[in-house]
């Protein structure tokens, strides 16, 4: 536009000196487009201008995202130029949290009243800000709940009358008021604390600057900033001009004093956020997935066996079923894992069943047990019933003899007396996997081996000795049945 | 390899981030927690955003916000979370934001236990927030489907703007099967025009529930209904196993599919003819399959771990009646004898017209929102 060709809007709007960042008209408004739906004397409107002149003197308007609350602001995106967002009840500072966190360059204002921001969402207020998420907060302090007909507020005054403590407020029944700039002040992140109040023009200025900070510290991706405004709501507390600002001036500033409670815009250095890596490559590089090798099932008849490992919690019950299904899966069988449900308390029970088949499986929790391994006593008891007719039995020998008239094979193995020879007692769980590669011809020695190699990948220094425990295992059962 | 032995909890985790996931936000809950570490651990390593919040409240708010921006996002919850999280349900299928939730049902009501149930079927497949509106709703029975599903909840979400839960129960969270990883990842292009990014392109757009005419939100919901009535035409997704023959066929899904998967076998052995429907789709459900082979006569037993949640479902659509009908008004305008009377008399077969055509400018509420 050629600056000197002021056209009648152009001019008007110089008069009006409307702020860019709101909007000319509000169509979205519906009716009576020219005018706010705020009540007159209302401090909202004040403080939208405000925000707006703010958004346009650090030119970010385009960035900018408002949030709009539930409360009289409920409609804030009538009149913000910019991106809009409305929300549920006390929830703006989550969703300012998931949008910051999506689009790193967008300045996000949440915009919220008394009840919306002290009362139903507080526990949002407090955590966003203690987790110095990239948002500006605009807290609009009127004391009432102004859009539901001036309930009680957190910030209602002591003595204050409202429709629900029609008496005044009384301490002992209803609390005293929140004081959110003290509390916040209690969290390290913040970047930017001030309570401000729009009572008179003079005071309206310094508000302005603190909500230029607040902005400021936004557009340099610094953290978080609150701005707490004591603002009038002549409708609910039943004031004219004069007597809202005297309300404010004598009452509201006394129990919540107007000053700046942090400024470290200054000194916080911004905060950086990576971009996203949405490439097969690195999914495939953390997930450990390697693509030149065949994949999927391979179509071998077996017979389906269903194995179930019990113990105590810490005997490597639910890792040695995992090696099992582990080995079947680089077979390329169908299998399944399924362990004890449960919080696994060391010393408690622990069982896992594993299912290995050629077919797509169907439950994955055994009932009908062909093969049980058992590293205790009550496990042994209590799940050799569930063996099949032909099925075996494998267990620790140090739990003592068991017997059973069912025709069961049933082996007590030394699987710690193996396990300590290789001078760790540890490993008595893998000398039975060692048995159990002779049992039948399920799965081949060397997948045991791999699946060892793969579990351990991380304890390197105990992969050959649960090898070597693995082959220890395998000869005992050779020799012994 | 690209088949390993993987946790459902992981699997899921797996399919939303080659699904293109940008954030997760989420709160602990056994037996949903390990799909949060799994989150926390890899979406930092590829830049990825993951927040630990501090309710599902927030999580569901988090993903309200992320969503808007036109990213895929997620969360995940068991049932006491999920309850949480109706609010957000209801706001994010008002806003028609896209969102994938899952949820790793435990036992209930109130605190229950952390055995596996599915008992939040009713709070899930039926709404569960307030107002006229439906999740899209799939239910994975193997921990391939808890990834392969996972990757689907993203493209229906995108493409129908509505959440979409995916409903699992602890069992399917805790066992470990082999994955076959997703071929490739899904680089998401955010070309969403209605989204909100903070930049010039999207400052005229707003992510909104409201609207304050009745009319405007009555014909939103109306919009909602007939986006409901596609998605049951082109999204039911239904497993038939020995269903031919069958004149006893077992209706389940989640884990309790596989147990009656097995059921089919035993029987079959026997030499009865048993199958099993499996509604991979929740809502969307399988209501016309159900519906044609009630016609041919079969017999239905629902196997689910609930109080006949699914057992109704199953007995509406096996019975579903051709002349029931429905009159409605929505978006806070009161029914008007003329639509009512309307109905009657064409289901009557009286020859006499009433314009229902034009709506009442009666209101029966001042016209605020609180
Ligand atoms: C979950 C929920 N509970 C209650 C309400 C009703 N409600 C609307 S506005 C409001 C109070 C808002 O007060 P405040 O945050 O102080 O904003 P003000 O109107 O004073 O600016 C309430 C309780 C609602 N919309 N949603
Ligand atoms: S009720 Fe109070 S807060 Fe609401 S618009 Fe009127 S003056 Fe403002
Ligand atoms: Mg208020």
């Amino acid at each position: 536009m050629n600056d000197k060709e002021f056209n009648d809007k152009d001019y008007e709007l110089q008069v009006r000196r409307n702020p860019q960042s709101l909007l000319e008209e509000y169509p979205r408004k519906g009716t009576n487009i020219q005018s706010t739906h705020y009540c007159a004397g209302c401090g909202h409107g004040i403080l939208h201008k405000l925000i707006a002149e703010c958004m346009d003197e650090l030119g970010i308007q385009e960035r900018c995202v408002m949030i709009s609350p539930v409360g009289c602001s409920v409609y804030a995106y009538f009149y913000f130029n910019c991106g809009n967002f409305q929300t549920a009840h006390g929830r703006a500072p989550a969703v300012a949290t998931g949008i910051s966190r999506a689009e790193d360059n967008a300045i996000v204002m949440s915009y919220q009243g008394d009840g919306d921001l002290a009362s139903i969402g507080l526990n949002e207020t407090l955590q966003a800000a203690n987790r110095g998420e990239k948002i500006a907060v605009f807290f609009v302090n009127n004391t009432v709940y102004g859009m539901t007909g001036g309930q009680m507020a957190p910030t209602t005054l002591i003595g204050e009358k409202t429709v629900t403590c029609q008496t005044g407020r009384d301490p002992d029944y209803a609390g005293h008021p929140t004081h959110m700039c003290e509390l916040i002040n209690t969290l390290k992140a913040p970047v930017f604390i001030e309570r401000v109040s729009l009572a008179n023009p003079l005071k309206i200025r310094l508000a302005k600057y603190a909500i230029k900070q607040a902005l400021t510290v936004q557009k340099e991706g610094k953290g978080y900033s609150f701005v707490e405004v004591l603002s009038p709501c002549p409708t609910n507390l039943k004031q004219d001009v004069v007597s809202a600002q005297k309300f404010i001036e004598e009452q509201m500033e006394k129990e919540f004093p107007v000053k700046n409670f942090r400024n470290n815009l200054y000194t916080k250095q911004p905060v950086q956020r990576p971009a996203s890596d949405f490439s097969t490559e690195s999914l495939d590089k953390i997930f450990n997935v390697t693509r030149d090798g065949d994949s999927g099932y391979v179509d071998d008849e077996i017979n389906p066996v269903s194995i179930k490992v019990s113990g105590f919690g810490g005997q490597g019950v639910l890792s040695a079923g995992l090696t099992i299904a582990q080995a079947a899966c680089a077979e390329g069988k169908h299998v399944s894992w399924y362990p004890s449900y449960g919080p696994e308390q060391r010393g408690g029970k622990s069982n896992c069943s594993v299912v290995i088949s050629n077919e797509t499986i169907g439950t994955p929790v055994v009932d009908d047990i062909d093969i049980l391994i058992a590293l205790n006593k009550p496990s042994l008891e209590q799940f050799s019933q569930d063996v099949k007719e032909g099925g075996t039995i494998l267990y620790d020998a140090h739990i003592g003899e068991f017997e059973t008239d069912r025709d069961v094979k049933v082996i007590a193995m030394p699987c710690v007396d193996i396990a300590e020879e290789h001078g760790n007692a540890r490993t008595a769980n893998t000398a039975l996997l060692g048995a159990l590669t002779e049992l039948g011809d399920v799965l081949k020695r060397e997948s045991y081996e791999n699946a060892i190699r793969e579990m351990f990948a991380s304890k390197p220094k105990v992969i050959d000795v649960n090898i070597d425990v693995l082959h220890a295992g395998a000869e005992w059962i050779k020799n012994n049945s | 390899m690209s088949n390993q032995m993987v946790k459902g909890n992981t699997a899921v985790v797996i399919g939303a981030m080659y699904a293109g996931c940008d954030c997760f936000f989420g709160y602990p809950i056994t037996p949903a927690s390990e799909i949060l570490h799994e989150a926390s651990k890899y979406f930092p390593m590829v830049g990825r955003n993951f927040v630990q919040a501090e309710s599902e409240e927030a999580s569901i708010n988090m993903v309200y916000g992320a969503s808007g921006t036109g990213h895929r996002v997620m969360t995940s919850s068991s049932g006491p979370g999920i309850s949480l999280m109706q609010e957000g349900f209801t706001f994010l299928a008002g806003a028609e934001l896209p969102a994938v939730i899952v949820d790793i049902m435990r036992a209930g009501p109130g605190l229950g236990n952390i055995g596996p149930e599915q008992g939040d079927y009713n709070q899930v497949v039926k709404g569960g927030g307030h107002g006229n509106y439906k999740n899209i709703v799939l239910a994975p029975n193997s921990v391939q489907e808890m990834c392969d599903l996972t990757m689907k909840a993203f493209e229906l979400a995108d493409k129908w703007r509505n959440p979409v839960v995916v409903l699992a129960d602890g069992t399917l969270g805790q066992m470990a099967e082999p994955l076959v990883f997703p071929e490739k990842a899904i680089e998401p292009k955010n070309d969403k025009d209605w989204a909100v990014k903070g930049n010039a392109e999207t400052m005229d757009n707003l992510i909104t529930s409201i609207f304050n005419d009745f009319n405007d939100l009555e014909d939103f919901n109306f919009k909602l209904q007939e986006k409901y009535a596609k998605i049951d035409e082109e999204e039911v997704i239904v497993d038939e196993y020995q269903v031919d023959d069958a004149e006893i066929i077992l209706v389940s899904y989640g884990i309790s599919s596989r147990i009656a998967r097995s059921a089919v076998d035993k029987s079959r052995e026997k030499g009865l003819k048993v199958g099993l429907l499996r509604p991979i789709t929740l809502n969307p459900f399988p209501v016309d399959r159900i519906k044609e082979l009630s016609d041919k006569g079969v017999s239905f037993i629902s196997v689910e771990m609930s109080n006949g949640q699914l057992l109704a479902d199953v007995q509406f659509a096996a019975l579903k009646k051709e002349d029931t009908y429905l009159v409605n008004r929505m978006g806070g305008n009161l029914i008007e004898l003329k639509h009512v009377l309307a109905k009657i008399y064409e289901i009557a077969g009286l020859d006499e017209e009433i314009d229902t055509s034009k709506r009442s400018d009666e209101k029966a509420s001042p016209n605020i929102i609180d």
